[in-house]
C-alpha cells in the first residue's frame, strides 16, 4: 500500500475542495470497499478526505418523502420505523446485504458507490479495463456468473452489487451532490452508467463531487413493496439476481408498478419495459411472465470457464413472478 | 487385544481448558507470538503459471525506508535439500504455477513490506501452461501407489463380465470440483534465527508456526534448511484451524525461515493473505470419478467398480486416495479402482479433511442412491442389503461395524420410515421438500511415533506430549485420557502440548491425534504406576511411546455413519436450503461429548458447503483461482442449514486402542454431499451430479 495523507476537513464544501483540487484524492465514508481496494492495491490515493461528519447523518420528511443525509449508516436507515412503514423494500434491500457489522459501518452515500465485485477487477495480476483502461476485459470469456446481462459492452460486463441501489432505482429517488461548482441534483436512475467505451467510470459524477443526501419522494405505491435477492448461499453473498419491486392491483388487474433488478448490469436497472407490460394486465403469473420477457428481450448471458451466467434470464423471470406473486397477494 | 481403560474421566462433558483464552483473546497464536522488534516478510508470486524468471529488479523495492532485505532466486541462500520442489523456495528461475514464490521482502513493518514486494519488478520469459483437468487427456498416468500407501489400482473378480451379466446396472461419472481448505487463520509464521543462542550452543531458529504437528514440522524444515534436530525448535500452542492444509509443511514456512535466517537475530512474521493461500497452502484436486454398480434385482451387488482421474501438480506428485472407499465398502464379489492423474501446471494438491474418502464417497453414495431408484428400493434398505460380513477388501473381520446401526438409528430419529420414494412429489410453500441418505466411512488408524513423559510434581502430574489442538479440543481430551490411565482424578492432570520441547508426538491428521498421542500417554502412565505405585514422589518422571497395536493386522479398523438430508428447492428460482441435517455415527468410546459434538457438526457444516457452495474457480488462461477469497469462494453461513444435528451410538471396540476411540475429526464430513445432492434429487427429480449443487441446476 502506498503512503496516503489523511485529511478531515471542518465541512463538506472545505472536502470537495480538497479532492477537486488533487486528481488522487478520494472521499472516505464507512470506508467497507475502499479500504478493501487499498490493500489490494486497486487504488492509491495521494489524500483520503474523511467526510464522515461532515453530512448528515438523519432522516427527515421532505416534501412528502423522506431525505436520508449522506452519512446516515445502512443499519440505523434499515432500522427506521418510517422507511420500514413506507419503503418496506428500501428496508429489506439493506438488510439483504452485506453484514451487521459493515451495515453499521456503511453509509448512505458510499453505499451506491461501492464498485463492482468482478474477481478481475478486484485482482491487479489480471487485465481490466475498469481498473485500467485499454488493458482488456478478462471477465470476457472467464468467470462470468456474477456478470451483466444487460447493457455490457464489449470493454466491461461487470455487474453494480449495491442492493440499495436497486431498491432506491425503483423508488423514484433521487441523489443531492455538492460540487466544486455548487449543488445539483440527480434522478437515481441516472446516477450508474453504463460501461461503454469508459467502464473506468461507474457513475456520472465528476472527480470532487459528493452525495450529500438522498431523497426518496412520497410513493404510495411504495407501501405495498418488496426486496427479493437470489444469492449462492442464504446469507452474506452478492446478489446473482435481486429484484426490488412495488404493486398495485385493484379487481383483478395490476395499476401499477415499480420495478428494478439487481446483479444483471453495470447499473441498478429499473425494468421499465416490465413495469410497462404490467400495467393493466391481469394479475397472472402469464401477465409476469411477459413482463420479465419483455425486459429481457435484449439480454445476452455470458459464455464462461464457470458454466456462463445464461441462468439469470430463467432466474431473473422466477424471481420476478415470485416476487410479484407474493406482492399481489397470493401463495408463493 | 489392547487393555482397555476404565472410562472415569473419559466420556465426560468436560469443557475445553483453553476456551476462556480464546474467548478473552489471550491465547496466542503465531503471529502474535510476544518478540522484541520484528520484522515483517512479504512474498512476490509468479503472475505466469509455467515458464522461467528472467529478471528481478528490487531497485525500486530496496530503495523504499524500512527495507532491510529483498530476497529473490538470485540472492536467496542455497537450502540443503531440494527434493520436494513444493518447498525449494528461491532456488531456480523455474516456475511451476500462477503464484510461486519468486522474491520477498523483509521490511520494519507490515506495511512497508507489502508496498516493497509491489514494487518488485519481475520479467519473464514464460511458456504454453495447461491447467485443464479431463478424463480424456492422452497423458494422464498411473501413479505408483496412491496416498497412504494404497496400491494404484485393484481388480478382483471379473467387473466386465458383472455388468454384462447383472440384470441391472448403473454406469455415470460424479465430478467434484477444485476445494480449497481456509482454515480461519491464515498460514502464519514467527521465526528467529539466533545466531548464539544463549545457552552456547551455537546458532538456532525457532518456528513459533501454526501447524498441524510441531515435530513433523521441525522434521522436514530441518532437512531442507540442513539443520539438527536440537537446532530447530517449532512452538505452537493453538491454532485457528487446518482441516490438512497446515498437516505438511508449505512454502511459507521455509520462506519465513529463509527470511529469518537473511536477519540472524530478528524475528520475522510471514502471514499468508487470503488470496496468497490459494496458490501456496495446498487445496483438494478436482475428481472425475467413473462408478458403474452391477446388481441383482433385489439390490444384492454384484460388481462395484470406480475409475478416477484427478490431478496432481508438475512440480510434485500428490495422490489423492479417492478409490480407496470404494473397495471396501459394500460386498460385491468383482471390484475394480483405479486412479489416474495429470500432471499440470498448478500449485500442488494437499491434504484436506477427509483426503480420498470425503471426495470418494460422493461418487459411490450417488451411484447407490441412483440404483435405489432404479430398483425402486429404500436407498437405506438397499445399502443394508449390501453389508459385507467381512473387509471385501482383505477377508478380515471389522474390529466394529455398525453402519447398519448408525442407518437405522438416523431413520429412525430422521423420521425416515414411510417415505415416499417418488422424486417430485412434495411442493410446500413455493419449495420443492424431499430427503436423502448416504453413508459415510473413515479408516481408524494410529502413527507409529508418539512419546509421552509423565512427572509428578507439586501433588499434580504432567504429562508433555508435543501435539496439536486445531480447536478440536486435544488440551481437554489428553488430560482426560491421561487421568484415567493414571487412575486420578482428571483435575489433577495437566498435559502440555504445542513445542518441540516435549517428546516427539505424531501429526494432528488423519483423525489419528487423540489415538495415538492417547495411546502413548497411556503407555506412560502405565509405566509411571509400574514404577512409582502410588506413592509418587516429587520429580518422578517416565516417558513411554506408542506401541504398534497388537490387533492392527487381524481387523479392519474403521468408523462409519449415515448421514439423512431434507433439502427444499425453490420452485421459482432454483435456491437450496437445508432444513435439516442429521448425522449418526459409529466412532468407538466417544471421550468428551462436547468436543465430538463440535467435531462432527463442524464436519457435517463442511460437507455442507461441499455440497452447496464451494468450487475453487482456475481461470485456464491464467492459471490461478480467481474466486481466491470469502467473498467469492463461499463456504456455508448460518442460515444455510436450521437443524444440524449429530449423534452417536454406542459402541465398544476392544480392538482400536485402550480407550476404545475412533477418531471424529473427518467421519463428519464424509457423505454429507451425497446425502444434500440425493435429497435435492428426491425434491425435485433433477440429478446433480457435479458439484457443487447451484441453484442454476434446477432452473429451466
Amino acid at each position: 500500500m502506498k503512503p496516503f495523507a489523511y485529511q478531515v476537513p471542518g465541512d463538506a464544501v472545505a472536502a470537495v475542495r480538497s479532492v477537486a483540487d488533487r486528481p488522487d484524492a478520494s472521499f472516505l465514508a464507512g470506508g467497507t470497499n475502499l479500504v478493501d481496494h487499498l490493500r489490494l492495491g486497486l487504488i492509491e490515493p495521494g489524500l483520503l478526505v474523511d467526510v464522515t461528519s461532515l453530512t448528515s447523518d438523519e432522516i427527515t420528511d421532505h416534501e412528502g418523502g423522506l431525505r436520508i443525509g449522506a452519512a446516515v449508516r445502512n443499519s440505523d436507515l434499515a432500522a427506521d420505523r418510517r422507511v420500514r412503514e413506507r419503503f418496506p423494500v428500501l428496508a429489506e434491500s439493506l438488510l439483504a446485504g452485506a453484514s451487521g457489522q459493515l451495515r453499521n459501518m456503511a453509509t448512505t452515500g458510499g453505499n451506491p458507490l461501492q464498485r463492482t465485485r468482478c474477481v478481475y477487477f478486484q485482482d491487479v495480476s489480471t487485465p481490466c479495463n475498469k481498473r485500467e483502461p485499454g488493458s482488456g476485459c478478462s471477465a470476457i470469456g472467464g468467470s462470468t456468473r456474477n456478470h451483466a446481462i444487460l447493457g455490457a459492452s464489449e470493454h466491461c460486463i461487470a455487474t453494480q452489487p449495491s442492493d440499495m441501489g436497486v431498491a432506491l432505482a425503483a423508488l423514484d429517488a433521487a441523489v443531492q451532490v455538492l460540487g466544486p461548482g455548487g449543488e445539483r441534483t440527480i434522478p437515481f436512475t441516472e446516477l450508474h452508467r453504463l460501461p461503454g467505451e469508459t467502464p473506468e467510470r461507474d457513475t456520472v459524477l465528476e472527480h470532487g463531487e459528493l452525495i450529500t443526501a438522498i431523497d426518496v419522494p412520497d410513493l404510495p405505491i411504495a407501501r405495498r413493496s418488496r426486496y427479493r435477492k437470489v444469492r449462492d448461499r442464504a446469507s452474506y453473498a452478492f446478489a446473482l439476481v435481486s429484484v426490488a419491486a412495488a404493486l398495485d392491483v385493484a379487481d383483478g388487474v395490476v395499476r401499477d408498478a415499480r420495478i428494478a433488478l439487481g446483479g444483471v448490469a453495470h447499473v441498478p436497472w429499473r425494468a421499465r419495459r416490465a413495469e410497462e407490460a404490467l400495467r393493466g394486465a391481469p394479475v397472472s403469473e402469464q401477465s409476469y411472465r411477459e413482463a420479465a420477457e419483455a425486459e429481457l428481450a435484449d439480454a445476452r448471458p455470458q459464455d464462461g470457464i464457470d458454466g456462463g451466467n445464461g441462468f439469470k434470464i430463467p432466474l431473473v423471470t422466477g424471481t420476478l413472478v415470485a416476487t410479484l406473486r407474493e406482492l399481489a397477494g397470493e401463495e408463493a | 487385544m489392547t487393555q482397555t481403560l476404565e472410562p472415569r474421566a473419559m466420556g465426560q462433558d468436560l469443557v475445553r481448558r483453553d476456551g476462556p483464552a480464546k474467548v478473552h483473546g489471550t491465547a496466542i497464536y503465531a503471529d502474535e507470538t510476544p518478540v522484541e522488534n520484528p520484522l515483517y516478510c512479504r512474498v512476490v508470486q509468479s503472475t505466469i503459471a509455467r515458464g522461467r524468471v528472467r529478471s528481478v529488479d528490487t531497485t525500486e523495492a530496496s530503495a523504499l525506508d524500512g527495507v532491510i532485505t529483498v530476497l529473490t532466486p538470485g540472492t536467496a541462500e542455497r537450502l540443503a535439500s531440494t527434493d520436494d520442489a513444493e518447498l525449494a523456495v528461491l532456488q531456480s528461475d523455474d516456475v511451476g504455477f500462477r503464484g510461486q514464490i519468486v522474491a520477498a521482502v523483509v521490511a520494519e513493518t507490515f506495511e512497508i513490506a507489502r508496498e516493497a514486494a509491489n514494487l518488485v519488478r519481475v520479467e519473464y520469459d514464460a511458456v504454453d501452461h495447461d491447467t485443464r483437468l479431463s478424463a480424456d487427456r492422452h497423458d494422464l498416468y498411473a501413479p505408483e501407489k496412491v496416498n497412504a500407501g494404497y496400491p494404484t489400482d485393484t481388480d478382483v473378480g471379473n467387473m466386465e463380465d458383472a455388468m454384462a451379466l447383472a440384470p441391472v446396472t448403473l454406469e455415470q461419472t460424479y465430478t467434484t470440483p477444485m476445494q480449497h481448505n481456509n482454515p480461519m487463520e491464515p498460514h502464519a509464521t514467527t521465526a528467529l534465527w539466533d545466531p548464539a543462542r544463549g545457552d552456547g550452543s551455537g546458532p538456532g531458529l525457532i518456528l513459533w508456526d501454526s501447524t498441524q504437528g510441531v515435530h513433523p514440522m521441525r522434521a522436514t524444515v530441518r532437512g531442507v534448511l540442513g539443520l539438527e534436530a536440537d537446532q530447530v525448535r517449532v512452538v505452537c500452542p493453538f491454532v485457528g484451524g487446518g482441516f490438512g492444509s497446515k498437516g505438511t509443511p508449505h512454502a511459507n514456512v521455509v520462506m519465513a525461515a529463509m527470511a529469518a535466517r537473511a536477519v540472524p537475530g530478528r524475528p520475522v512474521r510471514l502471514v499468508l493473505t487470503r488470496q496468497q493461500m490459494f496458490s501456496l497452502a495446498g487445496y483438494r484436486t478436482p475428481t472425475i470419478q467413473r462408478m458403474q454398480l452391477a446388481a441383482e434385482r433385489d439390490g444384492t451387488l454384484r460388481g462395484i467398480a470406480i475409475d478416477v482421474v484427478e490431478q496432481t501438480s508438475r512440480i510434485k506428485e500428490f495422490a489423492e486416495q479417492t478409490g480407496v472407499p470404494t473397495r471396501k465398502m459394500y460386498a460385491a464379489a468383482n471390484r475394480r479402482s483405479t486412479h489416474r492423474l495429470a500432471a499440470l501446471d498448478v500449485p500442488v494438491p494437499s491434504w484436506m479433511r477427509a483426503p480420498g474418502e470425503c471426495p470418494g464417497m460422493f461418487g459411490p453414495e450417488v451411484a447407490m442412491d441412483e440404483l435405489a431408484h432404479e430398483l425402486d428400493l429404500d436407498p437405506v434398505e438397499l445399502r443394508i442389503r449390501n453389508e459385507p460380513e467381512l473387509d471385501p477388501e482383505t477377508g478380515k473381520p471389522f474390529s466394529s461395524r455398525n453402519l447398519v446401526a448408525c442407518l437405522r438409528e438416523g431413520a429412525e430419529r430422521f423420521g425416515w420410515a414411510g417415505r415416499d420414494l417418488t422424486p417430485r412429489a412434495r411442493l410446500e410453500d413455493g419449495w420443492w421438500v424431499g430427503t436423502g441418505v448416504a453413508a459415510s466411512v473413515y479408516p481408524t488408524m494410529r502413527q507409529a511415533q508418539s512419546t509421552a513423559a509423565v512427572r509428578f510434581d507439586g501433588g499434580r502430574y504432567i504429562a508433555r506430549i508435543g501435539a496439536a489442538d486445531l480447536g478440536t479440543g486435544a488440551w481437554t481430551v489428553l488430560p482426560q485420557i491421561a487421568a484415567d490411565a493414571l487412575g486420578v482424578p482428571v483435575e489433577d492432570v495437566d498435559v502440555l502440548i504445542g513445542d518441540t520441547d516435549f517428546p516427539v508426538a505424531s501429526v494432528a491428521g488423519g483423525s489419528s491425534g487423540t489415538a495415538t498421542w492417547g495411546s502413548a500417554l497411556v503407555e506412560a502412565a502405565r509405566e509411571f504406576r509400574d514404577k512409582f505405585g502410588r506413592g509418587a514422589q516429587d520429580g518422578d518422571e517416565v516417558e513411554a511411546g506408542v506401541r504398534p497395536n497388537p490387533d492392527a493386522g487381524s481387523y479392519t479398523m474403521s468408523a462409519y455413519g449415515a448421514q439423512f438430508a431434507e433439502v427444499c428447492v425453490h420452485a421459482y428460482t432454483g435456491e437450496v436450503r437445508v432444513p435439516r441435517l442429521y448425522g449418526v455415527f459409529a466412532a468407538g468410546r466417544i471421550l468428551n461429548p462436547r468436543l465430538a459434538r463440535s467435531q462432527l457438526l463442524g464436519g457435517m457444516t463442511m460437507g455442507l458447503g461441499m455440497a452447496l457452495h464451494e468450487q475453487s474457480v482456475l481461470d485456464p488462461r491464467f492459471g490461478h483461482v480467481v474466486n481466491h477469497d470469502l467473498a467469492e469462494y463461499h463456504v456455508p453461513a448460518n442460515a444455510d442449514v436450521a437443524d444440524l444435528q449429530a449423534h452417536w451410538i454406542d459402541e465398544h471396540d476392544p480392538h482400536v486402542n485402550a480407550m476404545g476411540s475412533k477418531g471424529v475429526g473427518e467421519i463428519g464430513i464424509v457423505g454429507t454431499a451425497a446425502a444434500i445432492v440425493n435429497a435435492a434429487w428426491h425434491a425435485t427429480g433433477v440429478r446433480v451430479r457435479d458439484l457443487p449443487v447451484t441453484l442454476d441446476r434446477f432452473l429451466t
